[in-house]
């Protein structure tokens, strides 16, 4: 499993970002082999419409299963379930503890968006 | 002979000077075609009362995927300035909401796998009322981009001696379009601070686009001189000024013209058309 987590920097260490399109980072996590990948996702911090989107086609290209942030929006949602990744909502802790419960299967999974867009 | 009515501010008299001055016109036996550009919130119908006998949809070009002939190469997504289309999976989505239409998709994409298509984002009325020619333009709630819509409008084919513009409030996009190629700006505006604030902007950008322009003052005696004053010292022709009047106000909210309470007015908004025609021609 390749389990994607947004995050405001680039270790396991690193709080979880709770916005999905204008996170800062994204940290690919393989369970396979347990290494991580830094997914920068600077370009989309400062765009004017369309981040969450950007955000979901950044990671599809690193073939993810599951992204862990707290806010989707109705576009990035849209985005996530045509690339088939599982959107999970979590952001109250560090990188490595959104890792291990996405590993154990306890986050709540989105079956809708859960923010307007241009909430912020 | 085409005259633009608009305003920074809104909810200065936009509406009230053009569908009055465009019934004064009528009612000298002019052809005059009122064309409403606030297709956001278009309200001239509530004046002019039109019989509505012709409607057609305002479409924008988005791009349609053939997911038979795309490798998912992602130059289209890449050349997206806005975000409306990305490669996810094995598929390609297009997000037609945040789509400028400017087709640099379907130009960038080396399979041709991108055609543009169109999509209805709101609708245009066409009918009379009162004696004029009337449009309406009407963007589709939740849309977000109207000038789409304006520019169906302007592009209209209209053989009217006299058409009169309402402009949407404001200075950015939609203004411009709904402006843009007139010969005369009319700015409306009122006596107060946040109204001179606002006509400050709108000389900016008739100015800026270089378009002949005076002002109406609505209201004005409302406020202070401040907004006089502004214009004497840019050299900004004052091209009328109307006093609040409470029976107006009340055939306002009624729908009703100006000159239903006060037949003045009738002769007031043909001089003011008479006006800018003689700038014109000079």
């Amino acid at each position: 499993m390749r389990i994607a987590i947004a995050s405001q920097g680039v270790e396991k260490t690193s709080a979880v970002d709770p916005r999905f399109g204008r996170a800062s980072y994204f940290l690919v996590f393989d369970t396979s082999d347990e290494s991580l990948e830094v997914v920068e996702n600077n370009q989309n911090v400062n765009a004017a419409q369309g981040a969450g989107i950007q955000a979901a086609e950044n990671i599809a290209k690193k073939n993810v299963d599951i992204v862990v942030a707290s806010n989707y929006g109705p576009k990035a949602f849209r985005a996530l379930e045509v690339a088939g990744i599982k959107a999970a909502i979590w952001a109250d802790g560090t990188v490595s503890e959104a890792i291990e419960l996405a590993i154990n299967n306890k986050l709540k999974i989105c079956d809708k968006a859960n923010v307007e867009g241009h909430w912020m | 002979m085409k005259i633009a009515i608009a305003s920074g501010k809104g909810g200065t008299g936009k509406t009230t000077i053009a569908t009055n001055m465009a019934v004064a016109i009528a009612r000298e036996g002019r052809d005059v075609t009122y064309i409403d550009c606030d297709v956001e919130e278009p309200n001239g119908h509530i004046f002019l009362k039109p019989k509505i006998r012709e409607q057609y949809d305002a479409t924008v070009l988005v791009p349609h995927v053939d997911l038979n002939k795309c490798t998912l190469c992602g130059d289209c997504s890449a050349a997206c300035e806005f975000n409306a289309i990305a490669v996810l999976g094995k598929t390609v989505e297009v997000f037609p909401s945040i789509c400028h239409s400017c087709g640099g998709c379907s130009d960038v994409c080396p399979e041709n796998a991108i055609v543009d298509i169109p999509r209805t984002i709101g609708h245009i009325s066409h009918g009379d009322g009162m004696g004029v020619q009337f449009y309406e333009g009407r963007l589709n709630v939740g849309e977000a981009i109207s000038p789409p819509v304006t520019k169906a409008l302007r592009r209209l084919d209209t053989d009217s001696e006299v058409l009169i513009i309402d402009a949407p409030p404001g200075t950015s996009c939609p203004v411009i379009e709904a402006i843009s190629g007139t010969d005369y700006v009319i700015l409306v505006t009122e006596p107060t601070p946040f109204g001179l604030n606002d006509l400050k902007l709108a000389v900016g950008m008739v100015q800026e686009i270089g378009l002949p322009h005076g002002v109406v003052i609505n209201r004005s005696d409302i406020g202070d001189g401040k907004t006089e004053e502004f214009c004497h010292r840019q050299n900004l022709d004052i091209l009328m000024t109307i006093p609040f009047e409470r029976r107006v106000a009340e055939a306002y909210s009624r729908g009703e013209m100006m000159s239903d309470v006060n037949s003045e007015y009738e002769r007031r908004f043909w001089e003011l058309y008479c006006s800018i025609a003689e700038k014109v021609s000079s």
